[in-house]
């Protein structure tokens, strides 16, 4: 899972998504299948559910924990006795964090920076996703490779930086919305959405009724999409929440650094104490007291997705699986 | 249907076209006209995302030419002096080359293949899950991990490995693991798989949901328990996207992600961890060396585009798998 990995490459090849959507199917088949089961499927299904118990408590122990451990003592953490519940809860850690003006300078940026550039992402990907669907639009074969290619061949980080400079884009919130405006990845799902689940009649009856390809889009196109609308909404912008690379490359200015980039001063290079009011503490103390703000900081940092995410959680699946038909 | 009747229409719009080509400018003129004239508005919607490819894809690749240049301040992006495989030769000699090399190709080779594996087993696990409910819980809980920035999760692995206090760190003893060299590797690709295998795994559920339940049944009649119906109905049904998948990784073999790596680094673990992307960095935008930066940037691409025609190729011929 390198970082291509993580961007969840389309699939060119079909994988068909028969959705057995029958529950009434499923469920029989269900009953079924416990019906007749042997000693061996007895064992086969223990152990199976044993195994997912073990990563279900390995993903959420360390969550949980990170939970626990921001609003417990630190010195109870630190030795070990905050374990499944929080010990002698204390919100000191989220005061020194809310008093620390350099998080929500960042939190402000990063919520500029996010939103115009999903605006813009969107505004630029979804059309062209649209036009790209269109199969009489011969022209599409071309640019589709013009686009493909990139996915797999850049010219790497000097040129980028030196045509950046070039556009006077270095320490500008520009940076942070241009370059990316079109992602052809996500292009490519939208694009399958388009091409699977608009019917192809709808166009041919509004073709006869003289609606434009305009007119069509905005009026018909839309207001049918609304999932993968906010699937590759949500995509677009946990990618922007989550960038530190463009601010590390091109913002000098600390005043507009995104917010991971405040995250990764604060948290990996230990400059937790602002206005270091840490008088009459012991070393120890003082970076027990560190490691609660951090542990505060990853929670307040992840709060937006965290608070996204049971909403938009049902789309993940056809989101995903519209990519994996064929691009 | 439709098809063919636009096809018919084409055809006869065809000969009209050559019937008057004569009369009116030339053939392709005309074609370019009829053809703007009905396609304009899709043109207007992929215009922009067209503009800005070639702006920022397009010509950054055309600024690779740097990589054969001497860099000039004053002429930019393609100035400069034409020095051929100067740098090339200057990264082969580099002391740090062997080094940076298989720290590079250590780090993404686990990285890929358990990366690789961890999905697919935790796909046929959740596969196997009878209640809809407690899948869709699941499927919930190990997606979660990945949608946390690189940030947060290397300080939360930095916090967890702390010497002495650290959720994981009180049990590995009183210096820190973080600085040891042996253990970056393994951190790297152990917080990846937890982080996304979950995620990952969505693809392999969407080909496993589309197996035919008959065939369960069938298999079943004849006799199939449940790890045979996982060995000869759910794997070869994953087949196919395992296959894609594969040549789509390989063409990552020296592409470990710039970002977690270089937060991972500090000065006990440089010589385990300096990889490509970290170096080009190092040297191109710390150091200002831009044409020597430049040119490793391009030696990575083009090895990674070589895996990936060298998987393509190989999944196409055993497999009739392929991505073009």
């Amino acid at each position: 899972m390198t970082s291509s990995m993580q961007n969840n490459e389309p699939i060119t090849q079909a994988t068909t998504v028969a959705n057995p959507s029958n529950k009434k199917e499923i469920i029989a088949w269900n009953r079924h299948r416990h019906q007749d089961k042997t000693a061996s499927d007895w064992v086969v299904d223990a152990i199976i559910a044993l195994v997912v118990v073990v990563v279900l408590v390995a993903i959420i122990y360390p969550l949980w924990f990170i939970i626990i451990a921001s609003f417990s003592s630190p010195t109870a953490v630190s030795i070990g006795e905050v374990n499944f519940w929080p010990k002698d809860v204390s919100f000191t850690g989220y005061a020194k964090i809310l008093a620390d003006t350099r998080i929500w300078v960042g939190y402000r940026n990063t919520l500029i920076y996010s939103i115009i550039g999903t605006a813009v992402n969107l505004l630029v990907t979804i059309p062209s996703a649209y036009a790209l669907s269109r199969r009489e639009f011969k022209p599409r074969r071309i640019i589709m490779f013009l686009f493909t290619f990139t996915m797999f061949f850049s010219g790497g980080l000097i040129p980028s930086y030196l045509l950046m400079k070039q556009l006077g884009l270095i320490n500008s919130m520009w940076v942070f919305v241009l370059p990316g405006a079109f992602s052809v990845y996500n292009m490519i799902i939208a694009r399958s959405f388009f091409e699977t689940s608009i019917p192809e009649e709808l166009r041919d009856s509004a073709r006869v009724d003289g609606v434009s390809y305009f007119g069509f889009f905005f009026k018909i196109v839309l207001p049918l999409s609304g999932a993968i609308l906010a699937v590759i909404g949500l995509y677009f912008f946990v990618g922007h929440w989550n960038d530190y690379f463009t601010g590390l490359i091109y913002i000098r200015d600390e005043g507009k650094y995104p917010l991971q980039n405040v995250l990764q001063m604060i948290l990996l290079t230990n400059q937790t104490t602002q206005g270091s009011g840490n008088v009459g503490m012991s070393a120890t103390q003082a970076q027990n007291f560190a490691d609660q703000i951090k542990f505060g900081i990853i929670i307040v940092s992840s709060l937006p997705l965290l608070v996204l995410y049971p909403f938009l959680q049902k789309y993940f699946n056809k989101g995903v699986m519209i990519g994996a038909v064929k691009g | 249907m439709d098809a063919n009747v636009s096809n018919i229409q084409h055809v006869a719009k065809k000969k009209t076209q050559a019937k008057t080509s004569a009369r009116h400018g030339t053939l392709l003129y005309r074609k370019v006209v009829e053809h703007l004239h009905q396609y304009w508005q899709l043109w207007a919607f992929t215009l922009p995302s067209i503009a800005f490819v070639v702006l920022f894809a397009y010509v950054p690749m055309y600024g690779v030419q740097l990589a054969f240049r001497q860099f000039d301040f004053t002429k930019g992006l393609t100035g400069g002096t034409w020095v051929g495989w100067q740098y090339f030769e200057q990264f082969f000699r580099d002391p740090m080359f062997v080094e940076i090399l298989s720290n590079t190709f250590r780090i993404s080779m686990w990285t890929l293949v358990m990366g690789f594996i961890a999905p697919i087993v935790l796909a046929l696990l959740i596969n196997q899950i009878g209640s809809p409910k407690v899948k869709s819980f699941v499927q919930t809980i190990t997606y979660m991990p990945h949608f946390i920035s690189t940030v947060v999760m290397v300080s939360i692995i930095q916090i967890f490995l702390a010497p002495s206090t650290g959720l994981l760190g009180r049990f590995l003893g009183r210096t820190s693991i973080m600085g040891d060299p042996n253990a970056f590797a393994p951190i790297y690709w152990i917080s990846e798989v937890w982080q996304h295998a979950g995620w990952n795994c969505i693809i392999y559920l969407a080909a496993l949901s589309s197996v035919d339940l008959a065939l369960y049944e069938a298999a079943r009649i004849d006799g199939a328990g449940r790890l045979q119906l996982i060995r000869y109905v759910d794997i070869p049904t994953i087949m196919p996207t395992v296959g894609v998948l594969l040549i789509l990784n390989m063409g990552s073999v020296l592409g470990v992600g710039f970002e977690k790596v270089w937060l991972m680094q500090n000065t006990l673990n440089i010589n385990a961890s300096e990889v490509i992307s970290t170096y080009t960095y190092r040297i191109g935008l710390l150091n200002n060396q831009f044409s020597y930066s430049t040119a490793i940037g391009l030696f990575n691409s083009l090895v990674n585009f070589l895996f990936l025609i060298m998987a393509n190729f190989i999944a196409k011929r055993t497999s009739d798998t392929s991505i073009f």
